[in-house]
């Protein structure tokens, strides 16, 4: 039995282009801080790639800063946002409901640590970014607003946020995007976003594990989170990890990823299961969403025995959220859109990627109706 | 088969998985998170419910090579496990909690929601055997006595015991630490848990403290007379000679030890050795592990702790209570504890002690 994988929200297969590019870059020799030849030779290929970045986020190659995943750079933007905002008097950290682990457990570390005063912007019920509390929120209380994080795309829905709204309420704000989910999926420009910072992810975008990158506007200062030799604008240190940048780089450039096909195979997932079920429910439907994500709620089941009875169906998927010592809890994102703790506890994720095909979507549809009902049983049980 | 296997972290369910799979069932690993806030490493000799035992059951999985799930019993095992084991010693008795967690938990909680998601059965590390015969699928001892579990299994009734499979019954423990090492599985050498794992500290009767409060009562003798004051009834068992703190000593100078236990008027009743003594046992909530006991009294023998010994005796069932007779006295004998009737190695059934005599 073959075995399908509809997690690509988790990670995605790396490209080809990226592969080449890092197995050859790891046979070279030289440190990119090194002054010699050898040295040289990796400081150029790693600003090739860093100006390949820019160019597909629309950002100047200066403002890529190189970290070692996506969750580095949402911390290094949030902590870094903060401490500079407090040495101004502001100690507001504004972030919606609904973002990632790696901006909520930094903005709890600051209020527990660094005297934070975290405010959390709600959603709709479509899962979508509440501007009118935004818009109060900084009219109320905006000079002491330190940064504001919105995430550019829900790594559980695939809602899309609307950035650019929310930098025009911002103003004068800090506005820092977590876009690790939507680069190479949806058009995005750091530019015409308007964001002071932006965090992006490789791995998610058919380049390899462990390198990220934190996109910060030119001349804005922040405090660094390590220290040491300065590579990264002292924002940042560490020797830059070439092999993983030039391919993160060739992923930039790829074409590997057509949006309209990814889309159309999420809908007719999103059909047949509908028809098969008709009691489920599509999360954040109504709203704008990246092509390959989907989240559906399947009443009277629990997620974690769903993951379990789909995995024996060699099909991997996800609940998108968090674990706690593996515990499943319940996913903060469906409890923000107003779910309770039960139905959110019933909800999985399936994500489509660029090497997904309609047989694989057949497939999940053809068993889903089974194992919903082994669910319930063990449910009831 | 297609098949469950209990997971704690230890070398015991690692093995039993991997013997289930060698065996040819298609086995999942699943660990149980009993606890909703568990400490994050082990400390001394209690294994099960810290986030670093639930690492090692997974590192075990991929070893193994199964798939592997964490299922969160924390609610159940705290309404069936510790809210009765809080509400025996409020009541004077000494529960067995590693018993009511196979009970309610392990094949039951966990056995049905396996069958309801369609597997067969439960594999766990236990040290037990079963067997087909004439009348069914019965529970046996372990071939290791050292290690034998089968006194906290014999509240299994038949229907559990049919989806029950135990691996390890048949080994010694000492082999099954060289098995694991063999099999590369990194717990080969993790230290045995005892103690109750819910009670971090291993510290049972603060603890119990903590949750029943100290609240100060009279330790009297037999004729009712206040020679002492405890700090808490639920803290003493019967048999306990030390830590008693009278300063009235007996006419005769001999010890003295706790005779019984009386929650209501909060009093510790102390007396001779022999005033120890029990002959007879009564248990209720009784459960067959095969067929059932009746009314005609049977030889064999009672075991009433753990790693107990195995008394002879001879046993009925009015209906209600099983009584067990024993050949000859044993000396302190809490309430609380389970009854264990034994016929040779097979485990006959089990009740819970609610009076001695």
């Amino acid at each position: 039995m073959s075995s399908i994988y509809l997690d690509h929200a988790a990670t995605t297969p790396m490209v080809e282009e990226a592969l080449i590019a890092m197995t050859a870059q790891l046979a070279r020799l030289g440190n990119p801080s090194s002054l010699h030849t050898h040295g040289r030779a990796t400081r150029k290929t790693l600003e090739d790639a860093r100006e390949v970045i820019a160019k597909e986020v629309g950002c100047l190659p200066s403002e890529v800063i190189f970290t070692a995943s996506g969750t580095e750079a949402n911390n290094t933007a949030l902590k870094g946002l903060y401490w500079q905002g407090r040495d101004k008097g502001k100690h507001v950290v504004a972030i919606s409901s609904i973002e990632h682990h790696a901006i909520l457990d930094p903005a709890h570390w600051l209020e527990v640590h660094e005297g934070a005063e975290v405010i959390q912007i709600p959603v709709n019920a479509d899962g979508v970014v509440d501007l009118e509390f935004l818009t109060h929120l900084v009219a109320t209380r905006g000079n002491e607003i330190a940064v504001i994080s919105v995430m550019h795309a829900n790594n559980e829905t695939g809602v899309i946020q609307p950035i650019r709204t929310v930098v025009e309420i911002a103003g004068e704000i800090p506005v820092h995007t977590d876009a690790a989910q939507s680069f190479k999926k949806v058009p995005l420009s750091f530019a015409e976003l308007g964001v002071y910072a932006m965090s992006l992810s490789a791995h998610k975008t058919g380049g390899p594990l462990g390198i990220g990158a934190l996109i910060l506007r030119r001349a804005v200062e922040i405090p660094a989170l390590l220290h040491g030799g300065g590579q990264e604008r002292e924002i940042r240190s560490g020797t830059l990890n070439a092999p993983a940048i030039v391919a993160f780089a060739a992923a930039a450039k790829s074409k590997y990823y057509d949006s309209a096909k990814v889309s159309a195979l999420r809908d007719s997932f999103i059909a047949g299961i509908s028809a098969a079920l008709p009691e489920v429910i599509v999360n954040g439907l109504r709203a704008e969403r990246l092509p390959g994500i989907v989240n559906i709620t399947f009443p009277g089941t629990q997620s974690d025995t769903l993951l379990l009875l789909m995995d024996a169906q060699n099909i991997s998927c996800s609940t998108g959220s968090a674990c706690s010592a593996g515990v499943h809890e319940a996913s903060h994102v469906l409890l923000a859109m107003g779910h309770n703790e039960v139905s959110a506890q019933s909800s999985l994720r399936f994500s489509f990627g660029a090497t997904s095909t309609s047989a694989d979507v057949d497939f999940a549809v053809s068993v889903l109706p089974d194992v919903i009902t082994r669910g319930r049983a063990a449910n009831l049980s | 088969m297609k098949l469950i296997a209990a997971m704690s972290g230890g070398v015991d369910s690692a093995v039993a998985a991997a013997r289930a799979v060698e065996a040819g069932h298609d086995v999942i690993g699943v660990h149980l998170a009993l606890s909703s806030n568990p400490q994050k490493y082990r400390s001394g000799a209690r294994g099960c419910c810290t986030i670093e035992d639930s690492h090692d059951a997974r590192r075990a999985a991929d070893v193994i090579g199964i798939p592997f799930y964490i299922w969160d019993m924390a609610e159940e095992f705290h309404d069936g496990v510790v809210e009765d084991f809080l509400a025996e010693y409020a009541a004077g008795r000494t529960p067995n909690p590693c018993l009511r967690c196979n009970e309610k938990i392990k094949f039951a909680a966990v056995l049905d929601r396996a069958r309801a998601m369609g597997f067969d059965g439960v594999v766990t590390g236990h040290y037990a055997r079963t067997q087909i015969s004439d009348s069914g699928k019965t529970l046996h001892r372990a071939v290791d006595h050292s290690k034998d579990q089968s006194y906290v299994l014999s509240v299994l009734t038949v229907e559990q015991i049919e989806g029950a499979i135990f691996p390890l019954g048949g080994t010694t423990k000492v082999d099954i630490r060289k098995e694991a090492e063999a099999r590369g599985l990194a717990v080969a050498q993790k230290p045995d848990s005892h103690d109750i794992c819910f009670v971090p500290s291993g510290d049972n009767a603060g603890w119990l403290r903590d949750r029943l409060g100290s609240e100060v009562g009279p330790i009297v003798d037999q004729d009712g007379v206040k020679i002492g004051e405890h700090k808490g009834a639920y803290t003493y068992t019967i048999g306990q000679r030390k830590g008693l703190g009278l300063t009235v000593p007996t006419a005769d100078g001999s010890p003295r030890f706790v005779l019984k236990i009386e929650p209501v008027s909060n009093t510790v009743v102390v007396g001779a050795r022999e005033d120890l003594a029990v002959s007879t046992m009564r248990g209720e909530r009784a459960v067959w592990c095969g067929p059932a006991v009746t009314e005609q009294a049977q030889r064999g023998f009672v075991q009433v702790r753990a790693h107990g010994a195995a008394l002879p005796c001879s046993y009925f069932f009015d209906g209600t209570l099983l009584t067990a007779h024993l050949d000859e006295p044993l000396l302190g004998l809490a309430t609380g504890q389970a009854m264990v009737i034994y016929d040779g190695d097979r485990v006959v059934g089990s009740a819970t002690i609610c009076e001695t005599e």
